[in-house]
């Protein structure tokens, strides 16, 4: 999509709700280097949302579509939960089907995409919570990344379903007493990272959203990864405060507390060789570029 | 967003030309072949112009889901791939629908079912979707063979529900299926069901229309609603989810919804009328007797008729063709005259009685029967049996050992 699509026509320009008068005058559709400096100064894909206040999920929503590479292309797939009721204030096309099913749509939706615009680059990226992305919707993540389907996969790890009231997830830790889990959970939280890492996977993430410049990082490489190699998982945590039982001002707190080294979601990453030296080239062409400007700059 | 341009008179890749689907269906030569129904989806699909076709293996139905296969070898299908499984591959279907292209698939009996959440949210999302449904049994023990109930599971999903009779309705309704789904005011995904392997795996003279004419491209941009390909502007869609919300504004919006889908279903009436010329087929209406069927019953029924026409009893015949959008002002019309209806399916159940009992006056007038069920056939000889108990006439015991 260019620019140009979103502009509004000049008699009709003061009837158009103002957010969307501000994705046109200032939001980063196109920007090469966009990320998340760019919250407070720009339009952000985001509008309101109705999520808890304080909820670690809308920092993490507002990283992600920050550091998107290519916005203007790019078409997510959610799932049902609390996400899907942040998705209808999304900037960006995206696609709420079902419960589960988020890596068979964004399969037949990519595989559409390449087949309607072959010269072009279309991303998609899957956004959707742990019970979707791990429990009933497992068979469709793994399958999607067996047959090495070129998406991002990124799941909100809250540790529980959060919409439905706090019940007990695959990804919730051992021993965690919730609902439907009434004398603690009573196996392990799943080692999805790994699994990923072993059904195909190119770049795998588990982290918190305390960071910002890590998010940007992490999700950018995704995507490019993605679009180039083939499958890539994202499992950011972003817990559910009223379900652990914390306040609106301490989800920052919980995120910083559960990546100290020896937590669960201590930072972890696997690139697979391709994926290596694909970034490698990234980078190599990003130095040269800088190198280019500067040089530029210093002629002027 | 992709020019919108007419593509007819251009080639494909593969030298076929862009045609007037009405010019293709009805006025292009035909040339007869002997086919099985599963050749004959495969021939169908290589003239639709087709962007996405997703696999699952589920008897009857899997050799022709492989046949398509071949035809995305041969470079006639935009992408094809083997899905994980019915749910998954329904899925995968309203992906490529929602991104815009025009998307195929085929599915059986407990496929059908497993794939059932799909369904309503295809209708309800507006995906044009064609799905081949080749009816299978559906219960425990295990059954691979011929029984329609699987179709009564999909009258209320919001599709558009057809009921081939012979591999000929076959060819030509899938390619006039795709040109009524995808009506701007309809827009609804269509399962097209068939009786498994009688259709399927049974050959049969079809006459098909040039191998180098192809339908018109699908037009996404034709859709009432955005495709997802982020061509057009990506506004906010509400302020407040509508979701889980427990408001007025909440459930006025689903309801009007869901309205809106059955509207749709009624809009497809007229084409559905135009392009398989009528929901329904009739013959000697006048008659006292009616036989109501659809599907592979109608041949039954129409060998019936012939075994009655010889013993002095004239029947008349009515094909139900479409299923949704239902044909009830047409039905009403036809069986007007009769006094008895027979309606031979071949589920236990009788859901096709059912919906012409609710259609018509006087609906003590419908024998629901005879059934057949569980991979049964049902030989002309029991429903003209059916038929002469009803009316008090002798009837030979069929397969009996003598009294």
């Amino acid at each position: 999509m260019s620019k140009e699509r979103i502009k509004i026509s000049p008699d009709l320009y003061d009837i158009m709700p103002s957010d969307y008068q501000d994705l046109v005058q200032s939001a980063t559709y196109g920007k090469e280097d966009r990320g998340w400096k760019d919250i407070g100064t720009s339009k952000e894909l985001i509008e309101q949302h109705s999520l808890c206040a304080g909820c670690p999920e809308s920092m993490a929503f507002r990283y992600i579509l920050a550091s998107l590479p290519n916005p203007e292309d790019t078409v997510m797939v959610g799932s049902t939960g609390c996400t899907s009721l942040v998705f209808p204030m999304v900037a960006v096309h995206n696609i709420h089907s079902l419960f589960g099913n988020q890596n068979a749509i964004a399969s037949g939706l990519k595989r559409a995409l390449s087949v309607r615009f072959p010269d072009r680059v279309k991303d998609v990226v899957v956004l959707a919570g742990d019970g979707a992305t791990v429990d009933i919707g497992l068979d469709m993540t793994l399958q999607a990344w067996f047959r090495q389907e070129k998406f991002t996969t990124i799941c909100f790890d809250n540790e529980l379903y959060a919409n439905t009231g706090g019940q007990e997830s695959g990804l919730m830790q051992k021993g965690f007493v919730a609902k439907m889990a009434p004398v603690g959970k009573l196996f392990d939280k799943v080692r999805l990272p790994e699994i990923a890492r072993e059904s195909g996977c190119h770049y795998v993430v588990n982290c918190t959203v305390s960071k910002p410049s890590l998010v940007e990082k992490v999700i950018r490489n995704s995507v490019l990864i993605a679009r180039e190699i083939g499958p890539t998982y994202i499992q950011l945590y972003t817990p559910c405060i009223l379900e652990i039982g914390k306040n609106s001002m301490e989800g920052l707190q919980e995120m910083r507390d559960s990546e100290k080294p020896t937590e669960r979601f201590a930072y972890k990453e696997y690139v697979s060789e391709p994926a290596k030296q694909f970034l490698a080239e990234l980078a190599a062409k990003d130095k040269e570029r800088k190198a280019a400007a500067k040089q530029l700059a210093g002629k002027a | 967003m992709a020019e919108i341009k007419s593509h007819i008179g251009t080639q494909n890749k593969k030298g076929q030309t862009y045609t007037d689907a009405w010019k293709m269906m009805h006025e292009a030569p035909r040339s007869p072949s002997f086919y099985t129904g599963s050749e004959v989806i495969k021939e169908a699909l290589r003239r639709a112009s087709c962007d996405v076709m997703i696999a699952y293996p589920i008897t009857p139905q899997s050799e022709a889901a492989a046949l398509i296969g071949e035809l995305f070898a041969e470079g006639y299908i935009g992408d094809y791939f083997r899905g994980e499984s019915e749910f998954a591959v329904m899925s995968q279907c309203a992906g490529a629908a929602f991104g815009g292209a025009r998307v195929f698939t085929t599915t059986a009996g407990p496929g059908t079912m497993r794939a059932m959440e799909n369904f309503p949210m295809w209708a309800g999302a507006r995906l044009p979707i064609q799905m081949i449904v080749t009816c299978r049994g559906i219960n425990s023990p295990l059954s691979i063979q011929p029984d329609t109930i699987e179709i009564s599971y999909l009258l209320n999903t919001g599709m558009l529900v057809w009921h081939a009779e012979t591999a000929q309705d076959f060819f030509d309704w899938i390619l006039k299926g795709f040109m009524v789904s995808e009506e701007p005011e309809v827009h609804l995904p269509l399962a097209l069901c068939c009786d498994g392997f009688f259709v399927t795996h049974t050959k049969d003279v079809v006459n098909l229309t040039p191998a180098d004419m192809c339908l018109p491209p699908y037009d996404p941009y034709r859709s009432p609603v955005p495709c997802m390909d982020m061509e057009c502007p990506p506004v906010r869609m509400m302020r407040d989810p509508f979701i889980m919300k427990s408001n007025y504004i909440s459930y006025a919006t689903h309801a009007s919804w869901q309205q809106e889908i059955w509207a749709a279903v009624e809009r497809s009436r007229k084409h559905t009328i135009k392009w398989i010329n009528g929901l329904i087929d009739t013959e000697n209406t006048d008659a006292e007797v009616v036989i109501v069927a659809s599907g592979t019953a109608v041949s039954q029924g129409r060998e019936a008729i012939r075994l009655l026409e010889d013993e002095g009893v004239r029947c008349g015949l009515v094909k139900v063709k479409s299923l949704r959008p239902w044909p009830g002002e047409e039905i009403r019309e036809a069986t007007k005259n009769a006094k008895h209806i027979f309606v031979p399916e071949f589920n236990v159940t009788g859901w096709l009685a059912k919906e012409i009992k609710a259609t018509i006056p006087n609906s003590e007038r419908v024998h629901a029967g005879p059934h057949v069920c569980g991979g049964m056939t049902m030989p002309p000889e029991i429903i003209a049996s059916e038929i002469k108990t009803a009316l008090g006439l002798r009837s030979e015991s069929l397969a009996g050992r003598g009294s």
